[in-house]
């Protein structure tokens, strides 16, 4: 498949079009070379509103606080899951805590038809595309490798080998392409997982097709105990550039901006204009998982000016200023928050593990002699062990 | 009935044209594989009749390749990548091992991935280091893929077409120095299973097990031996995993005596598995220990050398030798 050839097959993917949403990329080449390069943002920590000429926003009371209520409970839900790892009921878990605003961002800017490929910590992602957070915590408790059928909710498993789903998301991409349809497909990953050759890749490979796929960096400034610094010496989203694609960077604690500069690359990606990379400046507030420990690595100052960015409380200022939520509505969130860490749990503990012989189960679609064999082998030593019982 | 003589090369580019003509969901991926067809001409002809969109030069990027075969097999795809080189297939070997093999079971089979990744394989053609490579161990050790390997024009016509229909992800090692070697292909009959290994000559007094490439070598070995009037039975596998070993089996009831051969190292190499589990299944038929001619544990070596580092005429002879000296 060639740039051309898809142009010609499907004339409304043509760039003759004009943009209705102006290129990302003009943000990115007036960017100065800086450490902290210029951020689309519409929502300043202090929750005032402000405008970016590239990115436009109008959203309704509602839809704020629609956004505010995804932000609440995806932490709320994270937080559970954090407890449940300390009380031993999960093996692990990977908290999104800072992270809500891009995730919930993002995750408002698709449509149903979109795919998502996510890496394994998209909770707040999961959680805009109707997942059951009770299914996110499966393979965290070992019982499966993945609790959900990626096609009900266009969201793929949780990918553990750091970019190898940029990937499948820009294949998926190409496929979409070729059929025809004018759906997008997101693929999340890590500044660390910048560093890997699939990420790049997929970049390449997603410019040469131009394929309708929108690279979503949440960058969180450590990978596991590894600052940013010791993955790349410019900016991730300037990296977009040199393979023939707009980048920008947004702040990824403001949901507002998340929201317009994802909704943009996804329309840049329906109308036929190709990859784009979009880097959301965020903060992992924790541990990368419940097993390091980030006071090893980092300093106590870091976090605390962080936590100043908080993408939950600026938006509740926001909100507050705006007269766009009362008191009932922060009230009842509380006690929504509250039962969906209930129910988590409850559903936690009830999760019951698998049946031993799942070991065996879709190992393969065609079948295996093998595994057959095999499995004939293993339930008869576990018969053996009733037969001694009786 | 359509009987062709063709060579395995061929055999393989008409079994890919048909793939491509039967299923508009079929593609095929690779490094140079389409105005060139190939390095080795399989794919020739094929982009200038089935298009861009279907056969599809890639970025030269392994994991790319069979990164993006898996996103588009999830879109409903059955895309067939080429993998230019044995020896490099290593920069793909993670997506292959860690996300193709494993995917189906990870979604508890509610995705199907029904990649076929084709890799020119084994030595003898006097090529530079990574062009020699037998790596399928590698490969037959991870479940959830399935490795298989034709030695003549019929099976690669026929295991292809398998190949592309079936469900599960299949290495497809083709024995390069081979391609050029010609055979009858039925093209309307209906082949057995894709993972059933086949009796390629009869014989009583032992067995000797090959794939791909060595098949002819044991072939000709197996003539050399009669004219010494020994009876030599010699299977072709077909199939490393899953490996057929009912046929086995009955062979080595029938003979008493098992020599493995192919071209990979011996070590941890395909004949050990063959060999622990007949020597399980026909202990008590056994009249020697199984042996096993290969490769050694040592880098392909220089061209020159590859001679003495292949399991030759000689080699296999020998142990032919050794095990009915027992």
């Amino acid at each position: 498949m060639t740039v051309e050839s898809t142009a010609a097959r499907k004339p409304r993917r043509s760039s003759k079009r004009t943009s209705a949403v102006k290129t990302p990329a003009k943000t990115s080449a007036r960017t100065p070379q800086s450490s902290e390069p210029e951020l689309v943002q519409l929502l300043t920590p202090e929750g005032e509103r402000v405008e970016h000429p590239d990115y436009q926003i109008d959203l309704t009371a509602e839809e704020l606080r629609g956004l505010y209520r995804d932000m609440v409970l995806t932490r709320r839900f994270d937080a559970e899951a954090t407890a449940l790892q300390r009380q031993g009921e999960l093996g692990l878990w990977a908290s999104l805590l800072g992270q809500e605003a891009a995730q919930i961002g993002s995750g408002r800017a698709l449509r149903d038809d979109d795919y998502v490929f996510p890496t394994y910590r998209e909770h707040g992602v999961a959680w805009c595309r109707g997942v059951d957070p009770t299914n996110l915590l499966g393979m965290f408790r070992g019982v499966n490798h993945g609790g959900w059928d990626p096609n009900t909710n266009n969201f793929h498993l949780y990918t553990i080998v750091i970019g190898s789903q940029t990937l499948h998301a820009t294949g998926y991409a190409m496929g979409v392409a070729k059929d025809g349809a004018d759906s997008a497909v997101i693929a999340y990953f890590g500044d660390g997982a910048s560093s890997q050759g699939d990420v790049a890749e997929s970049f390449t490979f997603s410019a040469v097709y131009n394929a309708p796929v929108v690279f979503f960096c949440q960058n969180n400034q450590w990978a596991i105990s590894e600052p940013t610094e010791k993955q790349t010496r410019v900016p991730l989203y300037q990296r977009a550039q040199g393979f023939g694609f707009p980048g920008v960077r947004v702040d990824g604690n403001d949901v507002l901006a998340c929201l317009a500069v994802t909704r943009s690359a996804l329309e840049r990606a329906r109308r036929g204009e190709g990859p784009t990379l979009v880097e959301a400046f965020t903060y992992r507030m924790g541990a990368h998982t419940t097993s390091d420990d980030p006071t090893k690595y980092r300093a106590d100052e870091e976090r605390a000016s962080w936590e100043a960015k908080d993408p939950i409380l600026r938006l509740r200022t926001y909100l507050e200023k705006q007269q766009a939520a009362d008191e009932a509505f922060f009230t009842a969130l509380e006690e929504e928050s509250e039962a969906l860490g209930k129910r988590v749990r409850e559903a936690v503990r009830a999760m019951p593990d698998p049946d031993r012989m799942a070991i065996f189960d879709h190992a393969y679609a065609d079948g295996n002699p093998l595994v057959d064999e095999e499995r004939a082998q293993f339930a008869a030593y576990q018969a053996s062990f009733a037969e001694e019982g009786n | 009935m359509a009987m062709e003589k063709m060579s395995i090369a061929k055999a393989l580019n008409e079994s890919l044209r048909k793939a491509l003509d039967t299923d508009p969901k079929v593609l095929i991926m690779g490094e140079d594989v389409g105005k060139l067809g190939g390095v080795f001409r399989i794919t020739d002809g094929l982009q200038k009749d089935f298009g861009e969109d279907r056969v599809i030069d890639t970025p030269l990027a392994e994991s790319g390749i069979v990164g993006t075969a898996i996103g588009l097999a999830l879109r409903g795809y059955r895309p067939i990548v080429e993998i230019q080189f044995d020896g490099f297939v290593f920069p793909a070997y993670d997506q292959i091992v860690t996300q193709l093999a494993k995917m189906h079971a990870r979604a508890l089979g509610k995705i199907k991935l029904p990649v076929v990744v084709r890799i020119p394989y084994g030595g003898g053609i006097g090529a530079v280091e990574h062009h020699s490579e037998s790596p399928e161990a590698l490969f037959a050790h991870v479940a959830g893929l399935k490795v298989v390997s034709p030695s003549n024009a019929s099976d690669a016509y026929w295991m292809m077409q398998q190949a592309v229909q079936s469900d599960d992800p299949i290495i497809f090692f083709e024995p390069k120095r081979r391609y050029w070697d010609k055979g009858e292909v039925e093209t309307d009959s209906i082949p057995g299973p894709l993972h059933r290994a086949s009796v390629a000559r009869t014989g009583s007094d032992l067995t000797l097990v090959a794939y791909g490439p060595m098949v002819k070598v044991c072939l000709e070995a197996a003539a050399a031996a009669q004219e010494e009037g020994k009876s030599i039975e010699v299977l072709d596998l077909r199939s490393m995993s899953p490996i057929d070993f009912d046929t086995i089996q009955t062979s080595v009831e029938k003979t008493g005596r098992l020599v493995v051969v192919h071209e990979a190292p011996v070590f941890y190499g395909s004949g050990a598995e063959i060999a622990a589990r007949i020597t399980e299944r026909c202990f008590y038929h056994l009249e020697a220990p199984v042996l096993r001619v290969g490769g050694y544990h040592a880098p392909y070596p220089p061209a020159r050398l590859e001679d003495e580092y292949l399991p030759g005429l000689d080699r296999v002879l020998d142990a032919v030798d050794r095990s009915l000296a027992y």
